[in-house]
C-alpha cells in the first residue's frame, strides 16, 4: 500500500505544513515584541497614559501569539530527529551547535523574562519591567539570527569538511559557517518582513477602529505609527529583496531561473515575465506577458547581458518551476501593494486626512494579513527553490529522511493537521476577538480579563495615569 | 582520544543536567495539570494555574535544550533514538501544544473554559505518560542498523514502557502536589496536602516496580547494579530513597510547607542517578556509546564555550524570575 516514496512525500508535506504554520507566529511576535518595547519606552519617556494603554492592548495579543509560537516551535526542534534523522546525523555537527546557541542565547532569554513582562509590572516596577520587555524583544531577534544562519547554511553551505562517516563537520572557522554567503541578506530580509507584517496588522486594527470611530485617539496613534513603519520600511524591503535576489543568482542560479520562469537561456538579454503559466512538460511559459530584456537589466544591470536558463541545469538538479514561479510573484505583488499603502498614507498625511479617509482605512484593513501571506510565499520560494536538496548541491532531500514506515508518518501528519487547525484556529479567533475590542483609556491588565470584564476601575485609572 | 573522552563525558553530563532540569521543573507544571480535575472549578483551579503561569514557558525550554543539545553534541544518538520513539514523541509534542495554549486560552474564553481545562489535563497527562514511555523504551533497548534505527514503528510498546509511563505520571503528580503545598494557602493547599499523602506512597511503589524490573531487562544492567565493586555504590541509591521516603512522610505529618517539594526533588535526583548507573556510558543501550555518537571536537568545543557562559547566566535570570514571583499566589492573577 505504501512504499518509501510515499513516506518521503508525507514527511515533506508534514515538515512544510508544520514549519509554515509555525512561522506565522514568530513573524508576528518578532515585530510585535519590538513594537511593545517602543510603546513602553515612549510611556516611560513621556508619561502619557495613551502609550501604556496601547502597550496593555497589544500585550494581551502578544501573549497568545507567543504561546502558539512556542508550542509549534518545540515541534520543529524535534522534527529534525523524528522525520529527518539521516539529515540530522550528517548535518548535526555543523547546524546542531548553531541551534544550541539559539536555545542558550534566545529561547531562555525570551521565556525567562516573558513571565515578568506579562505578569510582573506591579511586582518589579516600570523600569525593571521595561528591561524584561527589552530582553524579550532582543531574544526574538537573537533567535532569528541563529535559525536563519542555519537555514542559510543549508542554502549556501561553506566552512565545512566531510568526515569518514559521511558527516558534514565544521572546518577550522565557525565564522565561515555562521556568516555563510546568503545569511546577511536572508537575515535582513526576514527581520524586515517581520516588522512589516506587524506594522500591517497594527495598521489594520487601527484602521478598523477608525472606520468605526475616527475620533478614537488610541486607534489614531496606532494607525499613524503603523503607517510610518509601512511607508519607511516597504521601500527598504524591496531594495533588500532585490539584493537578496542578486545573491541568490550568484549562489543558487537554478532557483532564480525557476523564479523567473526561464526554461531557456537567453544569450542576448532575458525578458522579465510578469505573468504566465509555467508549462514544465513543454519547458515553456504559456500566455506569458513579458518585458523584453528587463530581467537582464534587473539581475545583471545590463539589458543585453546573457542569462542562462534551466536548459543548462541537469534535470535531476532542477527545482519545480510552477510553485516557485507563483509564490515569488505573490510575494512581490504584495510587496508592491505594501509600498502603495505606505505612499497612500504619506499622501493622506500631507493632506491632513490620515484619520478620516475611509478608502485608506479600508485599504489598510484589507492589507492586514498581507504580511503573513507574503512571508509564507517568500519562504516557499526559497525552500522549494532549493529542491531537490536539503543541503544545497550536496545532500538530496530523498537521502535525508528517517527510515520510517509510511503509515507512521501518515498518521502523524493527519494528527498535526487536525490539531493545528483546531488549536491555532481557536487562538487566531481569540486574537481577532481581542483586536475587535476598541482600545481605550485605562486598558485592562492582561490578568484582569476575563475574570473582571466590568471595565475601568478607579485604581486602574490611577495606575494608568502614572 | 583523551580530549575527546573528556568532551563527550562533559557533554553527556550537560545534557543529563538539561534533561533533569526539564524533568523537575516542567514536572511540577505537568503534575499540576494531571491533578487539575481534583481541584474545584473557580478559585482553586485558578490558584493552581497561577502557581505556574509565569514560569512554565522557561521550564519547558529545558526540553528544547535537551533535544537540541543531543542533536548538536551526539547527532548519531539523536538520529537513532528519535525515529525509534516516533509515535510517543509525536504524541508528546501534540500534548504539549494543548497544555501550552490552555494557559492563555482558558482565561480568554470563559465559555469554553471546561474544554481548555480538559485540554490542560489531557495534554499534561499525555506528555508525562509519553515521556515515561520514551524513557522505558530507551532503557529496554533500541534496534540499530548501520547509522540508523533498525526496528519497526511499534517496538517501543511493551508492558515495561507502560509501567514507566504510568510511573512518570504519578511522580510528576507528586511534584505538582508538593509545589502547590509550597505556593498556595487555604483550600487549594489543604487539597494538595491530602493529595500528597496518597501520591507519596504511590510514587514509592512506582519507583520500586521500575527498579525491580530494570535490572532484569538486560544482563548488563544486572551486572552494573549487583556486581562488585559497583554494588557498593549502587546500593546507596535504594538506601537513600528509603531514607528520603521516611523524611517525606515525616514532613507531611509535621506540615512543613517547603520540605515535601525539596525531598521530592531529591528522590527524583536519586532516580536519575540510578538511571545514570544503568545507562552510562551508553546512549543507546549496548549499542552506541557517547563516544560513538559524539560530534567532532570542534563542534563540542564551540558549544562548550556557549554553554559555559550562558548556562550560569540562564540560571541567574531564571532564579530572578522565580524570586519575582516568590511567596503564596492568589487566584485572581498577578497584580
Amino acid at each position: 500500500m505504501f512504499d518509501n516514496a510515499d513516506a518521503l512525500l508525507l514527511a515533506r508535506i508534514q515538515f512544510a505544513f508544520t514549519v509554515s504554520f509555525h512561522f506565522i507566529f514568530p513573524s508576528f511576535s518578532i515585530g510585535l515584541a519590538s513594537y511593545l518595547a517602543v510603546l513602553e519606552g515612549l510611556w516611560l519617556k513621556t508619561g502619557k497614559p495613551l502609550y501604556l494603554d496601547l502597550f496593555k492592548y497589544w500585550l494581551k495579543i502578544f501573549a497568545i501569539a507567543f504561546a502558539m509560537g512556542v508550542v509549534s516551535g518545540i515541534v520543529m526542534s524535534y522534527q529534525f530527529g523524528t522525520n529527518w534523522s539521516v539529515f540530522s546525523d550528517k548535518a548535526g555537527p555543523v547546524i546542531g551547535p548553531l541551534m544550541a546557541y539559539e536555545v542558550l542565547t534566545a529561547f531562555f532569554l525570551e521565556a525567562g523574562f516573558l513571565g515578568v513582562m506579562l505578569f510582573g509590572m506591579k511586582k518589579v516596577g516600570p523600569r525593571l519591567h521595561y528591561t524584561a520587555t527589552l530582553m524579550v524583544a532582543i531574544g526574538t531577534f537573537i533567535s532569528a539570527f541563529w535559525i536563519l544562519s542555519v537555514n542559510s547554511w543549508m542554502q549556501t553551505p561553506t566552512g565545512y569538511e566531510i568526515n569518514a562517516a559521511g558527516q558534514f563537520v565544521p572546518g577550522p572557522s565557525w565564522w565561515a559557517i555562521v556568516f555563510n554567503p546568503s545569511f546577511p541578506y536572508r537575515l535582513v530580509h526576514t527581520v524586515i518582513a517581520a516588522y512589516l507584517t506587524t506594522a500591517l496588522v497594527v495598521g489594520a486594527v487601527g484602521a478598523w477602529h477608525l472606520l468605526k470611530d475616527r475620533k478614537n485617539l488610541h486607534a489614531r496613534k496606532m494607525f499613524s505609527m503603523a503607517m510610518w513603519m509601512a511607508a519607511l520600511v516597504a521601500p527598504v524591503q524591496i531594495f533588500v529583496g532585490d539584493m537578496h535576489g542578486l545573491n541568490t543568482l550568484e549562489h543558487q542560479p537554478a532557483k532564480v531561473m525557476a523564479m523567473e520562469g526561464h526554461y531557456d537561456s537567453h544569450p542576448d538579454g532575458a525578458p522579465l515575465i510578469l505573468f504566465g503559466i509555467p508549462n514544465s512538460a513543454e519547458k515553456r511559459v504559456d500566455y506569458a506577458i513579458q518585458i523584453p530584456k528587463a530581467s537582464s537589466l534587473i539581475l545583471k544591470h545590463d539589458p543585453d547581458a546573457p542569462l542562462a536558463g534551466l536548459d543548462t541545469i541537469p534535470a535531476d538538479r532542477q527545482p519545480p518551476v510552477g510553485v516557485v514561479f507563483w509564490s515569488f510573484r505573490i510575494m512581490v505583488g504584495l510587496g508592491m501593494l505594501m509600498l502603495g499603502l505606505g505612499l497612500f498614507s504619506l499622501f493622506a498625511r500631507v493632506r491632513h486626512r490620515l484619520y478620516d479617509w475611509p478608502l485608506l482605512h479600508r485599504f489598510a484593513l484589507v492589507m492586514g494579513p498581507a504580511g503573513f501571506v507574503a512571508v509564507i510565499a517568500g519562504w516557499v520560494t526559497t525552500e522549494v527553490g532549493r529542491q531537490p536538496f536539503t543541503i544545497y548541491g550536496l545532500l538530496r532531500t530523498a537521502d535525508s529522511a528517517s527510515p520510517l514506515a509510511a503509515p507512521a508518518v501518515g498518521a502523524s501528519l493527519v494528527a498535526f493537521v487536525l490539531v493545528y487547525f483546531a488549536v491555532f484556529g481557536f487562538g487566531t479567533w481569540y486574537i481577532l476577538k481581542l483586536m475587535g475590542k476598541s482600545p481605550h483609556s485605562g486598558e485592562e491588565d492582561i490578568s484582569d480579563a476575563p475574570i473582571r470584564t466590568a471595565g475601568i476601575t478607579p485604581a486602574q485609572a490611577v495606575e494608568g495615569g502614572r | 582520544m583523551t580530549i575527546n573522552f573528556d568532551l563527550a563525558t562533559i557533554w553527556a553530563f550537560i545534557i543529563a543536567f538539561a534533561v533533569f532540569a526539564y524533568v523537575v521543573m516542567d514536572g511540577f507544571d505537568l503534575g499540576i495539570g494531571i491533578l487539575f480535575p481534583a481541584f474545584g472549578v473557580g478559585e482553586e483551579r485558578d490558584t493552581a494555574m497561577n502557581a505556574i503561569a509565569p514560569v512554565w514557558d522557561g521550564n519547558e525550554t529545558w526540553l528544547v535544550l535537551g533535544g537540541g543539545g543531543l542533536m548538536a553534541a551526539f547527532p548519531l544518538a539523536y538520529a537513532i533514538v528519535l525515529p525509534a520513539l516516533y509515535p510517543p514523541i509525536i504524541a508528546m509534542l501534540l500534548a504539549l501544544i494543548f497544555r501550552g495554549v490552555a494557559f492563555e486560552f482558558r482565561w480568554r474564553d470563559p465559555k469554553h473554559r471546561a474544554f481548555w481545562d480538559l485540554a490542560f489535563t489531557g495534554g499534561s497527562f499525555m506528555a508525562a505518560f509519553t515521556q515515561g514511555i520514551a524513557l522505558g523504551a530507551l532503557l529496554q533497548g533500541i534496534a540499530v542498523s548501520g547509522r540508523a534505527y533498525g526496528g519497526g514503528w511499534l517496538d517501543w510498546l511493551t508492558p515495561f514502557t507502560i509501567l514507566t509511563g504510568i510511573s512518570t505520571v504519578i511522580a510528576y503528580a507528586l511534584l505538582g502536589a508538593t509545589w502547590l503545598i509550597w505556593k498556595t494557602e487555604g483550600a487549594p493547599q489543604d487539597h494538595a496536602w491530602r493529595l500528597a499523602r496518597i501520591i507519596g506512597p504511590a510514587t514509592l511503589a512506582a519507583i520500586v516496580a521500575v527498579s525491580l524490573a530494570t535490572p532484569f531487562l538486560d544482563a548488563t544492567y544486572f551486572q552494573r547494579w549487583f556486581a562488585m565493586p559497583w554494588v557498593l555504590l549502587s546500593a546507596q541509591v535504594p538506601l537513600l530513597v528509603s531514607l528520603a521516603s521516611f523524611l517525606f512522610w515525616r514532613a507531611l505529618k509535621l506540615r512543613h510547607e517547603r520540605a515535601p517539594f525539596l525531598i521530592a526533588l531529591f528522590i527524583f535526583l536519586l532516580c536519575f542517578a540510578g538511571l545514570g548507573i544503568s545507562m552510562f556510558p551508553y546512549v543507546v543501550p549496548d549499542q552506541i556509546t557517547i563516544w560513538d555518537a559524539a560530534a567532532p571536537e570542534r563542534s563540542q568545543v564551540f558549544m562548550l564555550i556557549g554553554a559555559g557562559i550562558m548556562v550560569p547566566i540562564i540560571l541567574i535570570y531564571t532564579g530572578f524570575s522565580y524570586w519575582v514571583f516568590r511567596g503564596k499566589v492568589g487566584h485572581d492573577g498577578y497584580h
